[in-house]
């Protein structure tokens, strides 16, 4: 049987990894995008889990709309990341210092 | 009952909102109708209002309208009380504004200004009304203020003129010398009574009378004497009492009859009616009855003696008219309330037709109002002469007219009071009517008779005024004649006031004159006889013969006294002594206030001081301001950790 | 069984997350986080969540993940740059990770949300929709913040497109509305002159 434990623990996990992978990738952009939408889904993991244990299905709507607003989120960082690139033909996360005061 | 009171104030207060604020679409007539209608109608149910309440005896009406609001179980309302002294006051302001009203057709007729100026005076008519109908002191403050804004914008109606600004200035800063006392006062009321109501506090003063306050030092003062005096001295700047009474004068810059008689037969009497209203606060304190007998003595003399010499000097047409509220309130102080009413209402009716008249000659002379150009104009405006001989006797209190009925009274009343200061008051008041006398009618001769000195050009065109200027005018004549004889009776004597005007067994004077009281004709019998009488022909007399006789006797006389002349034509120093004193003092106090507090503390260590750190730690914070996001990111995470680490750790 | 799955199905999960961030490629890496959504589904699956884990797949691994593929390949990226520092700053972010991971232990561990503490539900019976259900809770109880969310993708469109546009100066196009719109008077010009005379050859000979 799994428990909820089980369920919470692989998304503190996952949590973890892509913590760590912003860390580690802190100069690649798409990268970055990447760990953040891990992130989301160890979110979304816990979500559902809760969902499961307490019969209630409002955790899984909770889901629904954190990958809706995942999704945007990707889609306007995405066009950032194009509208970066064309302009400074770069995606170094280290030569976007422009809000430097 | 509460829709019709309601109405009376609001009905000029559309037509003022109408008239200021879509004059322009509405035009001169527009602005005109609007504005007479608003306070004809607020007229006639005054009228209605006094018939219910006086004549056949009604109840007084205490309610109110509108809860502003409940702060800490102290409710701020809009509220009316009307009794009898309020319905009597009411008939009194809405009349005598009625008829400026329809005389500023007349008078303002060429001023571009003409929708502005209905605007100002029918405001003027709503701030009376809310004042004199008030049911609590936050109402009374209300109109108290609405007033002298309305009176700071006549003063200054001619604000491209230089001395009228200076002049609404001062009116203005005077007043709210005043006003800060009036504001102590009510938060004195405020705070021992923990109400604004009349009633309330009405009601439980007789229970405060021997508690005392600690103001500084060990002095115990009484509760009672500190209120009454606070809300005198707002009084004494509204009704321009020494020496608060230095705004008056300039007051003339306006328009000049009419702001005058606003201020002088109208505004003035604010103070008055407020002291007859707080009778019972007043009655409980003797000292205070003093303070204000006094005050009012001494304004009275000193401003009628001022009447005669300085006015030699600006030689203006409607400058005459003196505060001539110092009799009013001393009346007030000898407990002799009624009086004091009674004279305030006869006193606005001849005061008003004075104003009126003086206007109307202005007119006829084409706002030129040098009285050494006048003289000899009883033939060409029968009905301003006529009508200015009557205020004018009234005003001296010649038997029969109103003025003598009213004034008489004080006089008797002053006689008859046993307050500290009665007798300095009465000596005063006897002065005053000889002065007043002298002055009032040297200006009537100057103008109405004697040789005409005006040039051909005007003389040419010298006619008496339009309708709308000479009907007032004789509306006014009526009740400067017969209101007098009218009200003496009930007024002061058949206990018309009960219920209004709280009078203490122990002074009440009014009373003691009424066991003597025989009817109007022995009244007028033994004013004739009396002292009073005689001073007034005799000033009448000497003006005669002064100015219309021998007018190079006034020429000598100033030079006789010249050291004395000297002192009155500066108006006793007032000016000179606010000015180097009060501004002068202030301007000290500013300046150092200015270098060592503003330049060097504020400027100097907290503004640029606070600038210059702060330029200073963001110079420091600066490096850490990377602008690379990751850093940002970097400090977020390890932020997070140390709260969950910080959460996880408590608990 | 289920439990064999589940730990199956989250090992592949967390190797697969583990990869994402580690590879060199980007193109690796977003393909091994379609791997990592793929197993996240399979969870979901066991969890009952059947509705959310079909979303999973064709939302994001259809849509989202086709996206990241698209902008990774369409970049001409160099790499190298990209990838400074990352052992320098592996010790630090596995130091964080562990730090984080403990602590999120203490609070979500077994001792407090354990099967003792919290026993698996019944499972539903076979007629039981989740899809259903949550349908019906989502048109009734949140059919605003469900707008909210429409108007929140709507506004990501806008976004997404007007950041990228790119007007292209160069690129020759029609536009009928001018074309339908245009005047006589703008293409034919109608000029006076005077009329030619006639030149006679025998003058011209002459002269």
């Amino acid at each position: 049987m799994i428990a909820l434990s089980d369920c919470l623990l692989l998304g503190a996990v996952l949590f973890c990894i892509s913590l760590a992978g912003i860390f580690i990738n802190r100069k690649n952009i798409i990268i970055l995008l990447m760990a953040i939408e891990l992130m989301l889904l160890a979110v979304n993991i816990n979500f559902v889990a809760f969902s499961h244990f307490n019969g209630d299905a409002t955790g899984q709507l909770f889901v629904f709309f954190v990958l809706t607003v995942a999704a945007a989120e990707a889609a306007i960082g995405l066009a950032i990341l194009i509208l970066l690139f064309r302009n400074r033909h770069t995606i170094n996360v280290a030569h976007l210092d422009t809000l430097k005061g | 009952m509460k829709g019709l009171y309601l109405m009376i104030p609001m009905a000029p207060l559309i037509g003022s909102i109408i008239a200021g604020l879509f004059g322009r679409k509405i035009g001169r007539t527009g602005a005109h109708t609007v504005t007479i209608a608003g306070v004809a109608v607020a007229f006639v149910l005054s009228l209605i209002t006094f018939f219910k309440i006086a004549v056949f005896d009604g109840e007084t009406f205490n309610g109110v309208v509108y809860t502003w609001m409940i702060s800490d179980g102290i409710s701020f309302d809009v509220g009316f009380l009307i009794d009898k002294l309020t319905a009597l006051m009411m008939v009194v302001v809405t009349f005598v504004s009625l008829m400026v009203h329809i005389y500023t057709i007349g008078y303002m007729a060429d001023d571009d200004g003409y929708q502005r100026f209905f605007s100002y005076i029918a405001l003027f008519t709503f701030s009376m009304l809310m004042l004199v109908m008030a049911n609590n002191f936050m109402q009374l403050f209300f109109g108290w203020e609405a007033v002298g804004l309305v009176s700071y914008l006549l003063i200054g109606f001619w604000f491209k003129k230089e001395s009228a600004i200076y002049a609404n200035m001062k009116a203005f800063i005077v007043n709210r010398v005043g006003d800060f006392g009036f504001l102590l006062g009510i938060a004195a009321v405020l705070m021992y009574f923990g109400s604004v109501d009349y009633a309330d506090v009405f009601a439980a003063a007789p229970h405060m009378k021997d508690m005392t306050i600690q103001i500084w030092g060990d002095q115990q003062w009484s509760v009672m004497t500190v209120i009454c005096i606070l809300l005198f001295i707002g009084a004494m700047g509204k009704s321009a009492q020494a020496p608060l009474h230095v705004w008056l004068p300039d007051s003339m810059e306006g328009p000049t009859p009419i702001s005058a008689l606003i201020h002088a037969a109208t505004m003035v009497t604010a103070g008055i009616f407020m002291v007859a209203r707080m009778s019972p606060l007043y009655e409980l304190s003797e000292t205070a009855l003093s303070f204000v007998l006094v005050i009012g003595a001494i304004t009275a003399f000193s401003m009628g003696l001022l009447g005669v010499f300085v006015r030699s000097e600006e030689r203006r047409v409607g400058k005459e008219r003196r505060s001539r509220w110092g009799p009013i309130h001393y009346t007030m102080g000898a407990s002799a309330y009624a009086a004091g009413i009674f004279h305030l209402m006869t006193h606005a009716f001849f005061k008003a037709l004075l104003f009126l008249g003086a206007g109307s000659v202005i007119i006829a002379m084409h706002h030129d109002q040098d009285i050494r150009n006048m003289g000899g104009l009883k033939k060409y405006m029968p009905i301003t002469y006529w009508t200015s001989l009557i205020g004018s006797l009234a005003l001296i209190g010649f038997p029969g007219t109103a003025g003598f009925f009213s004034k008489d009274a004080i006089i008797e009343a002053v006689w008859e009071s046993h307050l500290a200061g009665s007798t300095f008051a009465w000596i005063c008041v006897l002065l005053g009517v000889f002065v007043t006398a002298l002055y009032s009618f040297r200006m009537f001769f100057l103008v109405f008779h004697g040789e005409e000195r005006m040039d051909e050009h005007t003389k040419h065109h010298l006619k008496e005024s339009p309708k709308v200027v000479t009907i007032p005018l004789i509306c006014l004549a009526i009740p400067s004649l017969v209101a007098g004889m009218i009200g003496v009776g009930p007024l002061l004597f058949g206990g018309f006031f009960e219920g209004a005007i709280h009078v203490d067994e122990a002074h009440n004077v009014l009373e003691h004159m009424g066991e003597e009281y025989t009817g109007v004709f022995g009244f007028l019998i033994h004013g004739t006889l009396g002292l009073p009488f005689l001073l007034a022909m005799a000033g009448i007399y000497t003006a005669w013969h002064v100015y219309m006789k021998r007018p190079d006797l006034a020429d000598q006389i100033k030079a006789r006294f010249r050291g004395f002349y000297d002192l009155l034509v500066r108006k006793y120093g007032f000016d000179e002594f606010n000015d180097r004193f009060f501004a002068g003092g202030s301007r000290q106090l500013a300046k150092v206030l200015f270098e060592k507090g503003d330049a060097t503390m504020i400027d100097g260590i907290m503004v640029n001081g606070t600038a210059k750190s702060v330029g200073w730690i963001a110079g420091k914070v600066r490096n850490i301001q990377t602008g690379m996001l990751y850093h940002y990111a970097f400090a977020m995470i390890v932020g997070m950790l140390l709260l969950v680490t910080l959460f996880v750790l408590m608990g | 069984m289920e439990s064999v799955l589940f730990y199956l199905f989250s090992a592949v999960l967390v190797g697969s997350a583990v990869a994402v961030v580690t590879v060199r490629n980007p193109v690796f890496a977003v393909l091994f986080l379609v791997l990592a959504f793929f197993t996240t589904a399979a969870i979901w699956l066991l969890l009952e969540a059947e509705f959310l884990a079909l979303v999973l797949i064709l939302v994001y691994v259809g849509a989202v993940m086709v996206l990241f593929l698209f902008v990774v390949m369409m970049l001409d990226i160099n790499l190298v740059p990209l990838r400074e520092g990352f052992i320098r700053f592996l010790p630090v972010a596995i130091l964080v990770a562990i730090v984080a991971f403990a602590e999120i232990a203490v609070v979500l561990g077994p001792q407090h949300f354990g099967l003792e503490q919290i026993p698996s539900p019944v499972a539903h019976a076979a007629d039981y929709s989740n899809t259903k259900e949550l349908g019906r809770i989502l048109y009734t109880s949140y059919a605003y913040p469900f707008e909210i969310a429409a108007l929140i993708l709507l506004v990501a469109i806008i976004a997404a497109i007007s950041l990228t546009l790119r007007r292209r100066p160069d690129t020759k196009y029609q536009n009928p509305a001018v074309q339908v719109e245009v005047k006589r008077n703008d293409r034919v010009r109608m000029v006076k002159m005077a009329a030619e005379k006639k030149v006679s050859h025998r003058e011209g000979a002459s002269s």
